[in-house]
């Protein structure tokens, strides 16, 4: 990494700090160029200057050129893992990094950009990010799913119904969803040029034996395009529908891979299942969010502090995953998931509650108890 | 019918001169070139199967059996260099020349082949079931409960225990890992299974087993097979005609009677003798 510029440094361009101009009191072995005689006073000088001599949107234009290239290579061949140089970023791989980059990319000043963390724009993590693109790329952050240009989330994809105004990056640990049955990615490789997915149809064989049903909570193997199989990053099976026919465009970037693919907008997305054994999502019967009463959207338990109840004592909640969404109905009970659009009854994730129900006990009561 | 037709065989490891060949073969006593070190694993072999057939390969060991084998069952090896020509019913041109799509959908529907290390043809990881069925999941199966169906009814056949059907291969003995193989190579009815040394490593009773079992469910099922062994008495007992190999050169070929009571060549004399 470039160290930071001096304070009193002006030269522009990235951090010339070792062949720049040396500041008054840059020590000849490198050290802190940062003229201070205490840690507040560093920390006040960094507030003021700390940024200066990054480029616009942090990364500097060839990066961000290589990136864009990838991702339209990525677009032109929907599913396919194309690789990128992939930058050090200010945070550690695998924590985002591709999706920054990603993100980065494509951001320009007029962008209102959102980022989320396991459905919460709050946690440190989605924070920070925004963070970094609110200082260096100079756009506009929200929380509003329906408000965002650009919206980088890690594990979900948003409840309200995303238009074709809008990008969606999503952070990728892992990129090849061949490897739970062969970690050789060479081989994996091979398979993807040849489109043969035996090994992973006998994952999802044996998955039933084990099950009675496909239970791959997240990372569920999904075909694109008819053509590549994608590991459509750690969201829930929940979400895996809504990138089938979506208006948005889908961009999935893993920095520690090194590889960016993408699920252009209107592209057919098929989870792996087999006719007899129809893909599922998760189903939370008779629970509703402890907040909002929300039954149709994606829940997560909760264990809190249930105070009245003694001390110590616990209680499990289900409570909307998707907090900003959350909020909303907490206002408007009745806001339906594609409030915002023109159009009525979008078809967008799972159906409604009761079908959800339906499709329980259906199918719950077929497949248990099979594998036998 | 005629279902395959070789000719002209060659797997050669090594960078290879042009005075391989006839420095190399049974009359050298020899199946490593002497001027450029590379190794003639086998040359000139012709050969022909028919529909419903048996072929047996015989040969001491580093004969090229199973170089032969590999070659036949288009199991590629990107050491080797090949050259020969395989015409096989139903498709146009030179079997050796396809390219991967072709030869992916011949090995996962017409030609299976039965490795003679249980690591090259079987995921140990993955449960019995799951082997047999990758092979019916590769060629398009969709319907679990059709997959489920066929797989149980193919360990019935060759007589694995179904209980153990979802237990992980590597649980297996190695009895039964050599016929969830058998089991896995029959599962898409192929045209030609080829067998290289199926039973190695097995006790007496179990090759036995083994080989009875697929004695029966290759007359069942009328698929033709070629089956390589370093034991006579395997090649005996399953084949209708036989080759004997040496130093990567076919010395005799026959039917398998004439072939073990009446050997012409000297090495089958030999090998035939050694044994009875």
């Amino acid at each position: 990494m470039t160290e930071q510029p001096a304070a009193d440094e002006g030269a522009p361009g990235e951090g010339t700090t070792d062949g720049g101009t040396p500041t008054a009191t840059d020590t000849a072995d490198g050290g802190t160029p940062v003229p201070t005689a205490s840690v507040d006073a560093a920390l006040a000088s960094l507030e003021d200057d700390g940024l200066r001599g990054y480029n616009y949107a942090y990364l500097d234009e060839h990066t961000k050129r290589e990136v864009r290239r990838a991702m339209l290579k990525a677009v032109a061949i929907p599913g396919h893992q194309v690789p990128y140089a992939s930058r050090p970023m200010p945070l550690a791989r695998g924590w985002g990094t591709g999706g920054i980059q990603a993100s980065l990319s494509l951001l320009g000043p007029g962008d209102t950009f959102k980022v989320i963390d396991q459905g919460a724009d709050g946690s440190v993590n989605a924070a920070n990010i925004r963070r970094l693109a609110d200082n260096t790329a100079d756009v506009t952050t929200t929380t509003d799913t329906t408000g965002a240009d650009l919206i980088q989330s890690r594990h979900r994809i948003p409840e309200e119904v995303l238009t074709d105004d809008q990008r969606l990056v999503l952070q990728v640990p892992i990129t090849d969803p061949l490897r739970n049955v062969d970690p050789s990615d060479a081989a994996n490789r091979r398979r993807h040029a040849h489109a043969n997915y035996g090994k992973m149809w006998v994952h999802l064989y044996e998955n039933v034996v084990e099950y009675g049903e496909i239970n791959i909570a997240a990372r569920y193997p999904t075909m694109v395009a008819g053509r590549y199989l994608m590991d459509p990053s750690p969201i829930p099976r929940w979400d895996v529908p809504k990138l089938d026919d979506a208006d948005h465009l889908t961009i999935l970037a893993a920095g520690r891979e090194a590889r960016i693919y993408a699920v252009p907008p209107h592209t057919a997305v098929e989870p792996l299942a087999f006719t007899d054994r129809e893909f599922t999502v998760e189903r939370f019967p008779d629970q509703a969010c402890h907040a909002c009463g929300s039954t149709d959207t994606y829940l997560v338990e909760v264990s809190e502090e249930a105070t009245d109840r003694g001390a110590d004592a616990f209680e499990t909640r289900y409570a909307c995953n998707d907090t900003s969404f959350c909020e909303k109905r907490r206002e408007h009970p009745e806001l339906s998931k594609d409030h915002h659009l023109d159009r009525e009854g979008v078809d967008w994730g799972p159906g409604t509650p009761d079908a959800a129900a339906d499709d329980d006990t259906g199918s719950a009561a077929d497949q248990g108890g099979t594998g036998q | 019918m005629t279902l395959l037709e070789a000719s002209g065989l060659a797997v050669r490891y090594g960078p290879g001169c042009p005075r391989c060949l006839e420095s190399t073969g049974d009359r050298e006593g020899t199946n490593q070139c002497p001027h450029c070190g590379s190794v003639v694993a086998c040359a000139d072999a012709d050969l022909s199967v028919e529909a419903g057939e048996v072929l047996g390969v015989v040969g001491e060991s580093g004969s090229g059996k199973s170089s032969l084998a590999e070659l036949l069952a288009l199991e590629r090896d990107d050491d080797a260099t090949t050259a020969g020509e395989v015409r096989y019913a139903g498709h146009d041109g030179n079997l050796l020349d396809v390219d991967y799509e072709t030869r992916h959908d011949l090995r996962t529907g017409e030609i299976a082949l039965v490795h003679q290390h249980i690591r090259d043809g079987l995921t140990l990881e993955f449960t019995g079931g799951g082997n047999v069925a990758e092979q019916l999941l590769s060629a398009g199966w969709r319907s679990y409960e059709d997959v489920r169906e066929r797989v149980r009814e193919l360990f019935e056949a060759t007589e694995i225990p179904v209980a153990r059907m979802d237990d992980p291969t590597s649980t297996y003995s190695g009895g039964m890992q050599r016929r969830v193989q058998i089991a896995r190579a029959l599962a898409t009815d192929p045209d030609l299974v080829v067998l290289d040394e199926p039973t190695a490593g097995l006790d007496v009773s179990v090759q036995a087993r083994v080989l009875d079992t697929f004695r029966r469910v290759q007359r069942e099922a009328g698929v033709a097979a070629i089956v390589v062994s370093h034991d006579l008495s395997v090649v005996r007992l399953l084949a209708d005609r036989t080759l004997v190999m040496r130093h990567g050169r076919v010395v005799e070929s026959g039917l398998t009677d004439r072939v073990m009571e009446d050997p012409h060549h000297e090495y089958t004399q030999t090998l035939i003798n050694s044994v009875i």
